[in-house]
């Protein structure tokens, strides 16, 4: 059992959980992630690593409900345990590599994160201040009750630029728009960009990064089961070639990753996903008629 | 009087019955059947049953004792060599190993000796006899890398040398493919894979899960950092393979293992679990082995109707010739010399269909077999919104890229000793899925007999 030292809300309904797993706190590094299963009957859900804490033996995570096990996972308080935590998943961040640091120190590096995707984003960003790497960030969410970690990201980004949607705080529209704004009329040079956040925003802010030929990376969250490189359901195609993101990924570069198959991809288990969610607010009370359940035949 | 030539029968499911659950196809023998098939073995000076065997479990010792109804005798003596009888005498390929040598097979029938082996471990469960640990323990660390059939069955061993043993699992639950892989209908979970577990931890053997081996901690962290002499990686085969056909990662494709771990490991088919897996109406299942079959008489369980679609002739399907029979009677439709070559998908790009061309066997390739070769003009469109991709694996490159000096072939598989289980990294072995890629469970089970021979070897000169 992983027992949950800490669960709150950061923002809206986008929860923080600091967990108790020593191994992964050893050894992960920004980038990577975890899978999260609740209970005997759950779901392995993988989820981003938000921060760690070696000495502590401990593991932040955030997320945002979207099925029913992740709504089922805000139903857990302070002293509350996972039944299983397994990680760290997945290759690291190239960035965030003591090797590379040479490598690092000179680029220009500008994060883009969008949403609940701003969590992961955080660890790379903090490692690459400890190692006295400057990196500039954008953070888009709707609105301005969904912007999180912003305290956070003050403390060790060069630069933190915060746009919503509805103009709410900050700067006003897409991080596209912010990209455009900064490298097109502000004079900023970028050679290097990660960007993490939904799929639809990763892809057009490659579609962006492209033009200005700003060489971008991606972190992809696709359907995944065991996350260790077994059930090949995470494949992506990447340059014409088919990844698995739990061992290959997962980051890849964005400018080879056909995005639109990935998306149509994530939608598979939408309507399974509905139907448990409605189940579990609504009780056993779905007997047909929705055409695909069979309940009334 | 029985026919002497011919096998006890042994007891099924009807097969319209079961295509509708997920309980056991196989009732296995009683006391007196068991006994009565015992009784067909001649119990030969020279007995080649036991060559058969790649864990040599003395058969004709405890095929005798059976017939003479001393069933404890029998696990006594099945014990000595393995530590999972009732998984194996379940899913190991009898026909082609211990029962493919037997004498009586010559003219008539072979001794029943997997469905013996499985009454006799079935009966120890029931009456609740565990192997003991040892008395003594030699207070040296071995670690495992797996929890599938080869590290269930190193471990077993090591243990019982008096090893401090320690198995690390990736998964939430132990047993590897035994657990994701092979379906309940074939090998019962909780009575059968958790109970032989349970047999090896009473060994005194531990078990941790939830550690990736290369990612939560590596080989040689284990070796300098947490104490472990030595090691065995038995990880299992790896990433599965597909065809590169288009429409691949269109929703509705999956490949065999994803399909399976949802249903075996994730338990998608109950109600009461939270891991969906979408049934399909008309399944086409690509592939001719083990793992295909499986994957189409769980979809079939599933409520679909399945195909089979294999691009050589049934002689040369790689699956037991038993689950090829089990799926035939369960209603499964085996569309042969049929190769996929696009998978069609609809707006929303799930599939609606796969177009197929048929082929004709030509000249015998380096695997001896006739080589598949197309039928110019025959392809058509199979009626499908469901494939699972049941092509094989390539190995997982985790622990090999992640563990310093230890070497791989061409293949990227480990490479390992087939004497001793030895690789090239010193106090490191390895066996199973990881060394020969995607084997059997029997053949997994005998290279980690082999390396357990090998660690204890290797430790006792240290």
């Amino acid at each position: 059992m992983y027992k949950i030292l800490k669960a709150g809300k950061l923002a809206g309904n986008i929860y923080e959980m600091v967990v108790e797993a020593p191994r992964v706190a050893k050894h992960c590094l920004p980038g990577q992630f975890v899978i999260v299963k609740m209970d005997e009957v759950g779901e392995r859900i993988p989820l981003t690593i938000c921060d760690y804490d070696r000495e502590a033996g401990t593991i932040t995570i955030v997320f945002q409900p979207i099925g029913a096990s992740t709504e089922k996972f805000t139903y857990l308080k302070t002293g509350d345990s996972f039944r299983d935590f397994v990680g760290p998943l997945g290759r690291p961040s190239e960035l965030c590599v003591e090797e590379n640091l040479e490598e690092t120190r000179k680029k220009k590096i500008l994060f883009v994160a969008g949403g609940v995707g701003t969590a992961p984003v955080y660890p790379q960003v903090k490692w690459l201040h400890e190692h006295g790497v400057d990196a500039d960030v954008i953070i888009g969410a709707k609105t301005k009750e969904l912007v999180i970690l912003e305290d956070k990201f003050k403390a060790v980004s060069t630069n933190l630029y915060i746009t919503t949607d509805d103009g709410s705080y900050g700067r006003s529209g897409m991080v596209t728009k912010v990209i455009d704004d900064l490298v097109g009329s502000e004079g900023k040079v970028y050679d290097h960009c990660v960007s993490i956040g939904p799929m639809i925003m990763m892809k057009f802010c490659c579609l962006t990064t492209k033009k200005y030929n700003i060489p971008t990376i991606v972190s992809m969250n696709p359907i995944m089961v065991d996350g260790t490189g077994m059930c090949g359901a995470c494949r992506i195609i990447v340059g014409g070639e088919v990844k698995f993101a739990c061992v290959d990924g997962p980051e890849f570069d964005g400018h080879a990753i056909d995005f639109d198959a990935a998306m149509k991809r994530q939608a598979m288990y939408k309507t399974e996903e509905g139907r448990a969610l409605l189940k579990l607010h609504e009780g056993n009370t779905h007997h047909g008629g929705c055409g695909n359940c069979g309940g009334d035949k | 009087m029985a026919d002497v030539l011919k096998k006890v029968p042994v007891r099924e499911q009807e097969p319209k019955v079961r295509a509708t659950n997920f309980n056991e196809v196989c009732l296995g023998y009683n006391k007196d059947e068991a006994m009565e098939e015992a009784s067909r073995c001649l119990n030969c000076k020279n007995a080649k049953c036991v060559t058969g065997c790649p864990v040599n479990i003395n058969i004709p010792a405890f095929v005798h004792e059976v017939k003479e109804g001393d069933f404890k005798k029998a696990y006594e003596v099945i014990s000595e060599s393995s530590a999972l009888p009732a998984i194996c005498g379940r899913v190991c390929p009898q026909e082609s190993q211990c029962e493919g040598k037997c004498i009586r097979g010559i003219k008539g029938e072979a001794v029943s000796i997997g469905k013996l082996e499985r009454f006799v471990a079935d009966w120890a469960r029931e009456q609740g006899i565990k192997p003991a640990a040892p008395a003594e323990k030699n207070g040296k660390k071995v670690a495992i890398i797996g929890s599938g059939p080869a590290g269930l069955t190193c471990a077993g061993d090591l243990a019982k040398l008096g090893y401090d043993v320690t198995i690390f699992e990736a998964l939430h639950e132990p047993g590897g493919v035994l657990v994701y892989g092979i379906p309940e209908f074939r090998l019962p979970k909780l009575d059968v894979v958790a109970k032989e577990v349970e047999n090896v931890k009473s060994l005194g053997v531990k078990i941790e899960t939830n550690v990736i081996i290369g990612r939560s901690i590596t080989i040689d962290e284990l070796m300098d950092e947490e104490g472990f002499e030595a090691v065995f990686i038995g990880s299992g085969a790896g990433l599965p393979m597909f065809m590169g056909i288009p429409g691949e990662t269109a929703k509705g494709v999956f490949s065999a293992n994803e399909y399976l771990t949802r249903n075996n490991l994730m338990k998608a088919f109950r109600e009461d679990y939270d891991t969906p897996i979408s049934t399909g109406r008309k399944v086409a299942v690509v592939g001719g082995g083990n793992v295909a079959m499986d994957a189409a008489r769980t979809a079939l369980r599933l409520g679909a109707e399945v195909h089979i679609v294999y691009r050589r002739s049934e002689a040369e399907l790689p699956a037991r010739a038993e689950e090829v029979h089990h799926a035939k009677e369960e209603g499964i439709i085996f569309d042969l010399l049929t190769n996929p070559k696009e998978i069609l998908v609809d707006e929303n790009d799930a599939v609606k269909g796969m177009t197929c061309i048929r082929m004709e066997l030509g000249e015998p390739d380096a695997s001896g077999r006739r080589r598949p070769v197309e039928v110019p003009g025959s392809e058509f469109t199979l009626d499908v919104d469901t494939v699972i991709m049941s092509l094989g694996t390539s190995p997982n490159p985790l622990i090999s890229s992640t563990t310093i000096g230890l070497d791989v072939n061409k293949r990227k598989c480990i490479i390992a000793d087939e004497e001793t289980g030895k690789t090239s990294k010193d106090g490191v072995f390895a066996g199973g899925d990881a060394v020969t890629g995607a084997a059997t469970v029997i053949l997994a089970m005998g290279a980690g007999k082999t390396a357990a021979k090998g660690i204890h070897e290797f430790l006792s000169s240290k």
